[in-house]
């Protein structure tokens, strides 16, 4: 075998936890200079591989070779002697301080104690010019936007003179033209000699930036494969074990009357002075999934939080099935009127973490009788069997079943317990934020066609969603919001990314009658 | 043994223990360093508490006055841990305590009220203390803990001056009860008969211990315990959920600040102690409602245990050996154990840590000898 030259190589590792194989027999082997995906669903085994490179666990077999030579790392402090560094998916920043003091954190240039920051603003600004990576290094982190932060986050390895960047999900926060700007940093790096590790299960972001892609199942080593030579849907079955479908299959919708009536809603904003919904007005009729599209920020959390009733309205009227609900409180709206709702962020509003996954999945329905009795006493009895059945229908998967606690449970399957408790309440209304955030390609299949099942039992669907392939595929009718303002309506046949792009950048706008 | 550890049960036991042991340790180092002739015996005494007297009946008598301190320092835990487990750090109990002191005594000494309506009373004015900051909590987003401990000197100080007009003429003190209005003693119910004829042992013990049960059934078998405590752990999904969050807030504050009332009705209403209207410092039973608190593991029926123990080892100070000691060392040793109570979670986490270790060395070691094996295949 020709004597490749590998930067960093990890060469058999398996990891074991208590009744479970975390990492079994998983060779990984990253060239210099070159872009190296790591795919794999939710709970494939990247994380502890991860952790296993970072010092973080000690696998029980194989062995970690740097430059060709064995290494032993014991904790993140060796991994970062060796160069390792790596930009978290949840940015580990402080709020409050600015870009520069961020990237010399814990590193601070200083003579007799005293903060030497002329020479690392030099140094960080010369970073910045070399790899593109637009920073103002005194603005405060709270104040920069999301693409900003992670450059920051970059900007932080490359200050630490670190010659193994891996990147963590990267891409889960930013807008499409954020995402191009990272690809092509990402390029440059790599350019530079730098190599990069890039963790992801998007498919079209692998074949577009990485040379070459190592697929993980289930705790096992799949393959090793050029991404010149094979088709995402090769990579997909890979990843999944079976071939996924990638558009999803519907029949043309059919809607019948109007569920949802939106007249000039008005929302204000937490952020901002300004109102973050303006005069926002549509119907969601019977039978149709209506997708409500657009970069994030741009009012749709409010929009939802308004239509829900976390938040008041400062103006307009919400119908549905024609009676007024605008003064409704959350839980008329909820059990009365039939609104389900999948929230933006499960971890925030979706569950309780520390009760367990039976607990989590009687949130919305836990004063039903069913579940509760006329003394006020929970009728445990029905609650774990009603648990049982989700959990069954909907393939929740868990550690100890009903009983496990949601926040041990992973991503994938503490959105599919959400997803079974608001589908199940018979919903005439399903509001779904950004159902799939964060979600491997078979989760994401499950999800919409539980989306479409619902269109087809007659139900109303509004999406919410950041994500351009969901926007694409999955509803019937597109609202594209921009600034708090609806800007234009598409029908998903006929538009293009391209088109859709346009409106959300705002750069497109059209009088839409609701 | 392992396997048993690993429950959390027997985990909150166990820290539990080595807590109570380490405190006395600690306090046996404190007492060899003032003087070392006495320590011995005195931390011996502090142990033994009751038992410090020969006679059995002595014994029991005095037992009976643990048992009826026992139960005002187990509703103030109580009502500490039942805020906790909605989120909620009830700092503010010391202060529901004294408003619930202030009102049962002025009822009964100045109005002439039978037990139950003081009873009653106390009740009511812990809960609109407790109502007071669970409303800035919920409306203002006041701190909690700061609101509440504001509250617990002007209490204290109302609470002073209020008394004041039922104090005796010649000392800081109230006047007796048994003496002014004794409708407004509870009733023995036969008890102090079980209990070596000690008076002060009334309803106040069963009322307490069946008031610690309903509480466990509220937090884990009720829709009102499955509500306050997905708003203590979750605000946001609550109000998600359509609960109504604010509400539930205020509604843990009133039912935690009127078990503090509760608690100081039970006390004072014995006629076992007279409120002292020149006090200026907080009756330390709020607090030490804390440690009772954390010491049962956050759990209604381990607050029972803890409560007793915590107030066995503070009226076991009182045996302290004076000729060795000055009189305030009781306090100190008892508040160093009590102290070193609230380190029950940090033990938990560290045998945890311990567990968890020795099983890494268990499969490491299993692992070689099946190398080790193979190889000599």
């Amino acid at each position: 075998m020709a004597q490749e030259q590998y930067a960093i190589e990890m060469l058999h590792i398996t990891k074991k936890f208590p009744g479970i194989i975390a990492n079994d027999d998983i060779t990984l082997q990253l060239k210099k200079g070159e872009i190296h995906a790591l795919l794999g669903e939710n709970g494939a085994g990247k994380s502890t591989l991860m952790s296993v490179l970072f010092g973080l666990y000690q696998p029980e077999e194989g062995t970690i070779k740097k430059d060709g030579v064995e290494v032993k790392i014991n904790n993140p402090n060796d991994a970062n002697d060796l160069g390792i560094g790596m930009v978290h998916q949840h940015f580990k920043l402080v709020e409050c301080f600015t870009v520069l003091d961020n990237i010399i954190l814990g590193v601070e240039p200083n003579k007799m104690g005293f903060l030497q920051k002329k020479e690392a603003r030099e140094k960080v600004l010369a970073l910045s010019e070399k790899y593109g990576l637009k920073v103002d290094p005194d603005a405060k982190i709270e104040d920069i936007t999301v693409g900003m932060q992670q450059r920051t986050e970059i900007l932080k390895m490359l200050y630490r003179d670190n010659e193994i960047l891996i990147f963590d999900e990267p891409t889960a926060v930013l807008t499409p033209q954020e995402i191009s700007e990272l690809m092509q940093i990402m390029k440059n790096l790599a350019g530079e000699g730098k190599s990069i590790l890039f963790i992801s299960h998007k498919l079209n972001e692998i074949m577009e930036v990485a040379d070459r892609c190592t697929v993980l199942r289930k705790g096992k080593y799949i393959g090793t494969v050029n991404t010149k030579d094979v088709t995402p849907e090769q990579l997909s079955a890979m990843m999944v074990g079976r071939n996924v479908n990638f558009h999803v299959e519907k029949t043309p919708a059919h809607p019948g009357e109007v569920i949802l009536d939106i007249e000039n809603m008005t929302v204000a904003s937490k952020v901002h002075k300004n109102n973050a919904v303006k005069n926002v007005s549509l119907k969601v009729r019977a039978g149709e999934i209506v997708c409500l599209a657009g970069i994030d920020g741009n009012g749709q959390s409010e929009f939802v939080y308004g239509l829900s009733g976390l938040e008041p309205l400062v103006s307009g009227k919400i119908t549905i099935m024609g009676k007024d609900m605008t003064k409704a409180s959350i839980r008329e709206r909820s059990a009365v009127m039939g609104i389900s709702h999948i929230p933006e962020d499960r971890h925030k509003h979706g569950l309780v973490l520390d009760y367990s996954l039976e607990d989590n999945l009687i949130l919305q329905t836990y004063f039903e009788p069913e579940f509760t009795s006329s003394a006020g006493f929970l009728r445990r009895k029905n609650i774990r069997e009603y648990a049982n059945k989700l959990i069954n229908e909907y393939d929740v998967r868990s550690g100890q079943g009903p009983i496990t606690t949601a926040r041990s449970m992973s991503g994938g399957n503490q959105q599919k317990a959400i997803i079974a408790r608001e589908i199940d309440k018979a919903p005439e209304l399903l509001i779904a934020v950004q159902p799939t955030r964060g979600l491997d390609v078979g989760a994401i299949e499950f999800i919409h066609k539980q989306l479409v099942a619902q269109r087809d039992a007659g139900k109303a669907v509004l999406l919410v969603s950041l994500e351009l392939d969901e926007v694409m595929d999955v509803p019937d009718r597109i609202l594209v919001m921009y600034e708090g303002e609806i800007v234009g309506e598409l029908d998903p046949k006929k538009t293009t990314q391209e088109e859709l792009g346009l409106y959300m950048a705002g750069a497109k706008r059209d009088e839409v009658k609701a | 043994m392992k396997k048993a550890l690993k429950n959390p049960g027997v985990q909150a036991f166990v820290a539990s223990i080595i807590c109570i042991i380490l405190g006395l340790l600690i306090g046996y180092i404190v007492l060899l360093f003032i003087n070392p002739q006495g320590a011995a015996e005195s931390i011996t005494n502090v142990i033994k508490n009751f038992f410090t007297w020969s006679k059995p009946k002595t014994q029991l008598k005095q037992f009976g006055n643990t048992l009826a301190k026992t139960m005002p320092l187990l509703m103030c835990s109580l009502s500490i841990l039942f805020a906790y487990k909605v989120g909620l750090f009830n700092i503010g109990a010391a202060g529901q305590y004294v408003a619930g002191s202030c009102a049962c005594l002025y009822a009964a000494l100045a109005w002439g009220w039978s037990w139950l309506p003081c009873m009653l009373f106390a009740i009511c004015a812990g809960a609109v203390l407790g109502a007071v900051v669970g409303i800035l909590k919920a409306y203002c987003n006041v701190n909690e803990v700061i609101s509440g401990i504001m509250l617990n000197w002007i209490s204290l100080y109302s609470a002073n001056t209020i008394l004041a007009k039922v104090k005796e003429v010649a000392s800081p003190y109230t006047m007796y009860i048994t003496d002014v209005n004794p409708s407004a003693i509870l009733p023995n119910a036969g008890l102090d008969k079980l209990i070596g004829n000690n008076k002060y042992v009334t309803i106040a013990v069963p009322l307490a211990l069946v008031i610690a049960i309903v509480i466990s059934i509220i937090l884990n078998k009720t829709k009102l315990g499955y509500e306050l405590k997905a708003t203590g752990s979750n605000k946001n999904a609550a109000r998600y959920a359509g609960m109504k969050e604010n509400q539930n807030i205020i509604l843990t504050l009133v039912i935690a600040g009127g078990l503090a009332g509760l608690g100081a009705s039970m006390l004072y209403q014995t006629g076992y102690m007279r409120w002292e209207c020149t006090q200026s410092s907080v009756p330390g039973m709020g607090f030490n409602g804390i440690a009772a608190a954390f010491l049962g593991g956050l759990s209604p029926i381990g607050a029972i245990f803890s409560s007793f123990f915590i107030q066995h080892i503070t009226d076991g100070g009182q045996y302290v050996n004076t000729n060795f000691y000055s009189s305030q060392i009781s306090d100190l040793i008892s508040s160093v154990i009590i102290y070193l109570c609230g380190f029950v979670l940090f033990i938990k986490i560290t045998m945890n840590n311990m567990i968890a270790k020795s099983e890494d060395r268990r499969i490491q070691k299993q692992k070689t000898a099946e190398t080790a094996g193979k190889e000599a295949d």
